[in-house]
């Protein structure tokens, strides 16, 4: 990460020690993190976990994830890629199908409102529709008291007059006074996105899972947020999962980024060779696919969405091997038969391509296509990373 | 993709816009959501209207095809259609029986959900064949159904998908569907207001070349109104930025890329983290839109102007040329003219233009 990046006199931790910081245990883990939805009713199942007859939706199928104190975690995905679902499992609020969730290396395992309140004290969500996640009938000290209340213990007075003041700053709405006896509807909707990142650090969490935190904002006022968000991780030290379609985004915000397909993790790396350098195809189409004013040439010299026609597939009935074959313009027998696992493509890096494998009759990925984006990813590598 | 926009612009003018006002409300106090605003769409072109959510630019594509519901009011302007015989008309002037002929024969509009825009309970074949045999009468509907097929092969849907219902395709087919439907009558000015918003990128980009190569083929204009900017940039030949309800710049596609010259557009563009080229800290723009209920006098950007001056809080800026411009104070230069802007850096005698906006 460039050193120009790091907020002037915010960051607690210059980037080497960031990227140190990485090699330490995760705060949050995830390991084969699935998840499927019955859909058509309920499943008809015997006592003992027998078989079900009704049709399920494979929304996530074995995630792996780390979380680490100070850094973000980008999930790109197209809208039905199961993102949100990631978000949601991690929070607690729907229940896994199955792998395992590691808060400090030890197990979760949320069962009743005790367990779920002190797991939530440390895991937090903020979510998409600043609109809808605050009650409009009450006031800003409202949501912002129960909050603290919940996560504090009984405040009262002067003291929990001093706590949501110290909230309403530290999401950069001062003076307080201004916005803490404020509805909702009064408040434009940054302002509402910064009150609902202000309930969350209500709670003085460790991890933050911020679900499309800007999508529903202005253009203008969404840097503003992704920024106030940079300086909690660097001030605070949170590890932030930061859930988003925008590849753009991702690679301005996040440390590291993970990009998902139909449920399955495509590609893992750091944010920055990820977008530059990407090497799985699917990863390829999606940053081909953004606009980018400074390319005006047109995607011709690149996987276009022309060359890759077609769309996500059906969820409850995935297809066999690479959920992407249907699509790929390289995939083999192989891509059909067999689900690739993820390879090591670089440091760091990992790909869910079984190009970067040594089996025989694996896909030939023509990276001459892939042209100009290869070659500006060579000269930007020179920068620290 | 504008490689790919070809360039058979003329400069033979088919929608004027003229001095559209637009008000929200009745009785003492309404809302002026649109104020005096002017825009031409030449034939050929893709005209591009940009700016953050509620800054009018949707209502201007409302108000100008007459499709405002109420408390939507026009309260003064023209808008005037170059039919193809060359004919022009007021569109505001239409009678309904008028109106209704020009609405779709002559302006279609792709609007921003596709699923709500179409019928849930019929089958999309019913609803192309529909629109169609509404306006060409004593048409067999068996040559209408055929014509509908048509059109689904044209947007890339295979033809048996008329048997639908919209809730059995895609979101990225409805689009498609409710573009095939905006062309069946071979528009000559087709709106398309935030059509790809809801969509992925991959599929907002497919859906995206196609448009412009049917453009290409059928020769029809486009408006297309979006908040992103940086997909303009690739779209449109011509852009115009608004804020507040008032135009703020117009130019050519790549030089309000390249060279913005109002401060707005120069934090907009600075408002979407590029995915190539360096990394650098991005701001955005501080502060929020205003509350057009409470617009202050003078220019309404001038609460979050990195560049206010005295002036600016004063008095409201009207869209002239550029400081460039052969006809302005600085540096003229031929590219510049054509350009518009709203700002006062540009007024003559305000002293340089501050570098960022200088390009």
């Amino acid at each position: 990460m460039p050193a120009e990046l790091a907020p002037a006199g915010a960051s607690g931790a210059p980037p080497e020690t960031r990227a140190a910081a990485q090699d330490g245990p995760p705060v949050l883990a995830a390991r084969g993190l699935t998840k499927h939805f019955a859909v058509g009713g309920l499943s008809k199942q015997s006592a003992g976990g027998g078989v079900r007859t009704r049709k399920v939706v494979h929304a996530l199928d074995g995630v792996d994830l780390d979380l680490h104190r100070g850094s973000v975690l980008a999930v790109v995905g197209e809208s039905g890629s199961g993102k949100s679902t990631i978000a949601r499992l991690l929070a607690g609020l729907v229940p896994v199908t199955s792998g395992s969730i590691m808060l400090d290396g030890t197990e979760v395992r949320v069962r009743g409102r005790r367990a779920f309140r002190r797991y939530v004290r440390r895991v937090q969500m903020i979510f998409q529709d600043p609109f809808g996640s605050l009650n409009p009938v009450h006031p800003i000290r409202y949501t912002l008291t129960r909050s603290v209340r919940i996560h504090r213990g009984r405040l009262t007075g002067a003291a929990l007059e001093a706590a949501l003041a110290e909230l309403l700053e530290r999401v950069h709405l001062t003076p307080a006074e201004r916005y803490i006896d404020a509805y909702p509807h009064e408040l434009s909707g940054g302002q509402r996105q910064r009150v609902a990142i202000a309930r969350a650090l209500a709670a003085d969490p460790e991890v933050l899972l911020a679900d499309e935190p800007i999508s529903m904002l202005d253009v203008s006022i969404r840097l503003g947020i992704l920024n106030l968000l940079k300086d909690l991780r660097d001030r605070l030290g949170i590890a932030i999962l930061y859930i988003t379609h925008d590849i753009a985004s991702a690679r301005y915000f996040a440390d590291r980024t993970i990009v998902l397909y139909a449920g399955r993790v495509m590609e893992a790396g750091d944010s920055e060779s990820v977008t530059q350098d990407p090497k799985h195809p699917y990863t390829r189409l999606l940053v081909a696919s953004a606009p980018d004013p400074d390319d005006l040439s047109g995607g011709d010299g690149d996987l276009s969405a022309r060359q890759v026609p077609g769309e996500p597939p059906s969820l409850i009935d995935p297809p066999s091997g690479c959920r992407f074959n249907p699509r790929c313009p390289f995939a083999t027998d192989l891509c059909r038969t067999e689900v690739p696992d993820l390879f090591d493509v670089a440091p760091g890096r990992s790909a869910a391509c079984w190009a970067y494998s040594d089996r025989p009759g694996k896909p030939v990925l023509d990276l001459a296509t892939a042209g100009h984006r290869t070659g500006d990813a060579a000269t930007g590598k020179g920068a620290p990373s | 993709m504008s490689a790919m926009s070809a360039k058979t612009t003329t400069a033979e003018p088919v929608l004027e816009i003229r001095d559209l006002s637009v008000d929200y409300g009745y009785g003492d106090d309404p809302t002026h959501v649109l104020r005096n605003v002017s825009l031409t769409l030449n034939r050929g072109e893709v005209l591009g209207l940009a700016g953050e959510s509620g800054c009018g630019k949707s209502t201007l594509a409302y108000a100008a095809t007459r499709l405002l519901a109420p408390p939507g009011i026009i309260t003064s302007g023209e808008v005037l259609l170059t039919g193809r015989d060359g004919r022009r008309a007021d569109l505001l002037g239409l009678t309904d029986g008028q109106l209704r002929s020009t609405r779709w024969q002559d302006v279609a509009i792709v609007f921003q959900g596709a699923m709500s825009s179409l019928n849930p309970v019929y089958r999309v074949g019913r609803q192309l064949v529909d629109g169609i045999l509404a306006h060409r009468k004593g048409m067999p509907r068996v040559q209408a159904e055929e014509r509908a097929a048509e059109l689904l092969s044209m947007v890339g849907i295979p033809a048996d998908r008329l048997r639908s219902y919209p809730h059995q395709l895609s979101g990225g087919m409805r689009q498609r569907v409710m573009i095939a439907m905006a062309l069946a009558l071979e528009p000559q000015v087709l709106i398309m207001d935030e059509p790809t918003t809801a969509l992925d990128v991959v599929m907002q980009r497919q859906i995206l070349e196609q448009v412009m190569e049917l453009r290409d083929r059928l020769g029809f204009s486009v408006i297309f109104i979006t908040h992103d900017v940086s997909l303009l940039v690739e779209v449109a030949d011509r852009i115009a930025i608004m804020y507040a309800g008032e135009i703020v710049e117009q130019a050519a596609a790549g030089d309000v890329y390249r060279r913005p010259r109002h401060p707005y557009s120069h934090g907009l563009l600075g408002s979407f983290p590029p995915l190539h080229g360096p990394r650098r800290e991005l701001s955005g723009i501080p502060g929020s839109p205003p509350d057009l209920r409470r617009l202050a006098p003078g220019c309404p950007f001038a609460a979050r102007c990195p560049h206010v001056m005295d002036v600016c809080r004063t008095d409201r800026p009207v869209l002239g040329p550029t400081a460039f411009a052969s006809t302005g104070p600085g540096v003229a230069t031929a590219a510049e003219d054509g350009r518009l802007v709203a700002c006062h850096l540009h007024a003559q005698g305000s002293g340089p233009v501050p570098k960022a906006l200088a390009r």
